[in-house]
């Protein structure tokens, strides 16, 4: 450093050099390299990193990564009916302006002293959440709906002792690939067949592969092509009767209409709380719940956070810190429960808030309206001539799955025509489930107006004229 | 120096709960338009009656202005590091997180994109990946990186199961059952490991603070799936040995993951690939300077070496001759996915603005200033009565020491825990550091580049204060906190499953329906 140029740079206070020579000084070296000293030359990097120009003027910075970023057509410039995961939904303001303080934003591991707001935020997030879900027990987030089902079956597989887990067929593919790879080498994961007209889980398959080995039976309500698994009692039984566990994956959106899956026999409730008032940031918006009930043989099995309530020296006074530490990883490495650390406690935060403002009602008219907005969007798609609308018989939930094989046209084309329209067409489906060539999936929420349904069936009506 | 007479914000906030009025409302939804109504009626009727909810959710009934009061409360009794000298969380690297990055992602260009889009409409998300692929290739020396995973440790399980997959592909997973890894490096890499099944083998430090290289010599074999280290591990000691190590593994047929979460203090000095690894990761919300968020969203940056690409989660991004960006999922050993999607987004943009904002002068410049920084609180920090800094006498150190209280300890009875407690009152955090505690009674201090001279002045000038009062008024350190929010939590019923209250509902049960006390 000491040959070249001074470089002080607005992020770096002690990039001064007569503040670094101070600093040399007091440590008694006379220059930053003779602090490396403990790196042998074989180990020094001396070429130069091929990195760009700084852009060290804000200004310039700025208008770079703008530039970069207008390449991008957003869904808010567009009409946008992709689901599969990750869903358009009205963000409330104090969501983003909570979630955008510089004391939540900026702060990490801190105690449950000076971040006492933290633990506080997150604890009020996992009760709020437990209401939604009727379960005693939420974990601070973890990475998303993908991770809270791995985790999910892996603590069945820990409570039960067994290490095979069956799953729903509709089974969301990125959850069921990541499901398979945290499994790998430890737990089996085989797939359940469903009915063809339905969707549902076909219980036939479900009795004759349930086996002593097997810990849990996994499946999504609503699904993830949209339609509702009717037969969850009956599931969670035959589950319980073989001495198993019923883990069920829940859309947060549906529980202000739906029952939660707790109320039909689910063990183990896990999910994603982006609908719950955080940006979709392409897919960088995600977080996953895992609840379940308050009995220890569950608790103990948990590999997350979960922060309690507790008294201080104060009385009257609310503290909060961690339950059951000794289980995690950071105590005890690999003979903890899994591994934990950084995951998605900001948007936990922000999924708190969301539960605060909506309450019970506005989760009840959330519900409503998306069942409402989607079953009009099936119906109107459905006149179209040549399309079946849903593909599966039954009540759906904000996704559903749209046929166009008798339609004439690919599912591909169809979506290129829309884009053209400003519209982004429902996920083809073909590569995650060749028995759907020609569908695709299509989500409809409370920010879709009737006359952007209209005008999604009006462009369908000339792409496939 | 002087000591700051703070006292952070207290506002007694009640649980959420307690503020609910039935009938307020926080936030309204549209109705459905007539048009819809007439068309499908109430919507619920489609729904069985057996699924349709019977009682609703006991949510609080709160109006806008007093939720926002709220939380607006709770985020002042939050130390973020945009208020505090956030140097004593060591390991954790919390540096300035720029604000303007923060602008740039909350724009609808990056918050309103959906990950299933097609690609022409994301041609610019796309640039960002690839083109912080391309920067961090060049800090690692390694051939290709994943965004995918969604933090360090999520990065270790993604090594892990690459690990896994390399040796079933060449017919020895069967064989290879265990990971090696050392006590000084993150808990994860021991965790993740074991969540996969491999038996975990971990190396202790010698005298000189460096892992045992004649007991990880004798540990590695033919059933050696691989080595998980870190460098320098939390002790901030570089291990020159580094190579050796590798060089160890690799004749054995392992394979060898660095873990790089922190690289801080050698950006541009010194790289995985020179080091013999196959793998590496960096956390963007330590090194590469995006939020830690309470704790996420993140993501942990994954390189491998070409032979090693093939196994990446899928998909990643690439660049045609064209010029166009594309979503590569064809790989042919990809061991699938370890998050949905293609990571966290906004991370990966504000990283990429970070390296774009300092290039690589300022890289170099941003490990320089964090390693003289360290340096110069090690040079202060020894001097303070009862402080320590065990391990490697008279070395420097990269970019944190593990120091000790165990000589103040001794003396005047006042643990870490009770110096953590009391720099709460003066404005600041010190975290007790990971588990085993070796290090008798340790603390950790990681400086990063990101505070000035005289903001680590002061926070010295607290930590000898503090050491002072343990010598002459040991009741006064073990009392505090004075000036925080709350006072000595009772950690009673914590780990007692009849008492612990994870939620509101369960207190209420298990604690009765009146306010703490």
């Amino acid at each position: 450093m000491s040959d070249e140029k001074p470089f002080v740079h607005p992020y770096i206070p002690n990039s001064v050099p007569a503040v670094k020579a101070r600093m040399l000084r007091e440590i008694g070296v006379t220059s930053v390299d003779e602090l490396y000293a403990d790196i042998p030359e074989r180990l020094r990097f001396r070429g130069r990193m091929n990195l760009p120009e700084p852009l060290a003027a804000e200004g310039a910075l700025k208008r770079h990564v703008e530039a970069v970023l207008s390449k991008n057509r957003s869904a808010a410039e567009c009409l946008c009916f992709l689901g599969g995961g990750c869903w358009p939904h009205y963000v409330p303001a104090v969501c983003d302006e909570i979630n955008r303080r510089s004391e939540f934003l900026t702060a990490y591991a801190g105690e449950p002293y000076e971040d006492h707001g933290r633990f506080q935020a997150l604890f009020e997030y996992e009760s709020l959440m437990a209401e939604l879900l009727d379960m005693d027990v939420v974990n601070v987030p973890t990475f998303d709906w993908c991770q809270a089902a791995s985790t999910s079956v892996r603590m069945a597989g820990r409570i039960t002792k067994r290490d095979e887990v069956l799953v729903a067929g509709t089974t969301g593919p990125d959850r069921l690939l990541t499901m398979k790879n945290y499994c790998r080498g430890v737990m089996t994961v085989t797939t359940v067949a469903n009915d063809p007209e339905t969707g549902r889980m076909d219980l036939d398959d479900l009795a004759a592969k349930f086996t002593d080995r097997t810990a849990a039976v996994y499946f999504e309500n609503p699904s993830y092509l949209g339609f509702l698994e009717t037969e969850g009692r009956r599931i969670a039984d035959l589950a319980h009767g073989r001495g198993g566990l019923c883990v069920v994956g829940a859309d947060p959106s549906s529980l202000g209409v739906l029952e939660p899956p707790s109320r039909y026999g689910a063990d183990i409730v896990c999910g994603d709380i982006q609908p719950l008032g955080i940006h979709m940031n392409f897919g960088g918006g995600q977080a996953g719940f895992i609840a379940t009930r308050d009995e220890e043989r569950f608790v103990m099995e948990y590999p997350s956070r979960l922060f309690g309530i507790a008294r201080t020296s104060v009385p009257g006074e609310y503290g909060f810190g961690d339950v059951a530490y000794d289980r995690t990883s950071f105590g005890v490495r690999e003979k903890g429960k899994e591994f934990v650390g950084t995951a998605a406690a900001l948007w936990g935060i922000t999924a708190g808030v969301y539960l605060a403002l909506m309450g019970p009602r506005g989760m009840a008219d959330l519900g409503q309206v998306i069942l409402q907005r989607s079953q009009y969007a099936m119906k109107r798609i459905a006149a179209l001539p040549g399309v079946k609308a849903p593909r599966f018989r039954g009540p759906h939930f904000k996704e559903f799955v749209v046929d166009f094989s008798g339609s004439g046209k690919t599912v591909a084309a169809v979506n290129q025509a829309l884009l053209e329209r400003g519209i982004f067409a429902g996920r083809d489906l073909s590569v995650d489930f060749p028995g759907l060539a020609g569908c695709a999936l299509y989500c409809v929420t409370e920010i879709h107006a009737a006359g952007d349904i209209d005008r999604l069936v009006l462009s369908l009506e000339e792409v496939l004229r | 120096m002087r000591v700051r007479a703070f006292h952070q914000a207290k506002w007694d906030e009640e649980v959420i709960f307690e503020l609910s009025t039935p009938g307020e409302r926080g936030i309204l939804v549209p109705p459905a338009e007539k048009a819809v109504s007439d068309a499908v009626g109430d919507g619920i009727s489609a729904v069985p009656e057996a699924l349709r909810r019977k009682t609703p959710p006991a949510l609080p009934e709160i109006s806008q202005m007093r939720v926002l009061k709220h939380y607006l409360r709770l985020s002042q009794e939050n130390l973020g590091a945009d208020l505090n000298v956030d140097i004593g969380q060591g390991t954790c690297t919390v540096k300035y997180s720029p604000k303007v990055n923060d602008v740039l992602a909350a724009s609808s260009k990056v918050a309103e994109l959906h990950p299933l889009q097609d690609e022409s409409t994301v041609q610019g998300a796309l640039e960002i990946f690839h083109g912080l692929d391309l920067f961090l290739r060049e800090v690692s020396g390694l051939d290709r990186f994943s965004f995918q995973p969604a933090s360090g440790s999520a990065a270790i399980l993604a090594m892990v199961s690459i690990i896994q997959a390399w040796h079933e592909s060449r017919g020895e997973g069967g064989t290879r059952d265990e990971i090696i890894t050392t006590i000084f490096s993150h808990p994860s890499d021991a965790a993740a490991a074991a969540v996969k099944g491999y038996k975990v083998i971990t190396i202790r430090q010698t005298e000189d603070g460096l892992p045992d290289l004649e007991a990880l010599e004798k540990a590695v074999s033919g059933r050696t799936a691989g080595v998980l280290i870190t460098n320098p591990e939390d002790t901030g000691i570089f291990n020159p040995k580094i190579d050796e190590i590798t060089a160890l593994v690799r004749r054995a047929g392992g394979l060898c993951g660095y873990d790089q979460a922190n690289a801080n203090g050698i950006l541009g000095v010194t790289r995985a690939r020179e080091a013999g690894f196959d793998m590496c990761f960096f956390n963007l919300h330590k090194t590469f300077g995006t939020p830690h968020g309470c704790g996420g969203p993140a993501c942990g940056a994954l390189g491998v070496t070409v032979r090693l690409a093939d196994f990446l989660p899928v998909p990643i991004v690439d660049r045609t001759a064209d010029g166009r960006y594309v979503l590569h999922y064809d790989l042919a050993r990809t061991i699938g996915k370890v998050r949905s999607f293609h990571g966290v987004f906004p991370a990966v943009l504000k990283a990429y603005a970070w390296v774009m904002s300092l290039g690589e002068k300022g890289l170099r410049e941003v490990a320089n200033v964090a390693v003289l920084n360290n340096n110069y609180i090690l040079s202060k920090v020894k001097k303070i009565r009862g402080a320590s800094a065990p391990f490697a006498p008279g070395r420097h150190r990269i970019e944190q020491v593990r120091y000790s209280w165990e000589k103040l300890h001794a003396d005047t009875g006042v643990t870490t825990e009770d110096v953590t407690l009391r720099m709460a009152d003066f404005g600041f955090h010190l975290w007790s550091s990971h588990h085993p505690f070796i290090v008798p009674e340790p603390f950790t201090i990681e400086p990063t580049e990101s505070y000035s001279k005289a903001e680590i002045d002061e926070y010295l000038a607290a930590l000898e204060k503090i050491a002072e009062e343990a010598y002459t008024d040991p009741a006064k350190v073990k009392g505090a906190p004075y000036n925080s929010v709350v006072h000595r939590i009772d950690p009673g019923w914590f780990d007692d499953p009849a008492q612990w209250a994870i939620t509101w509902r369960a207190y209420l049960k298990k604690h009765g329906h009146e306010r703490i006390r």
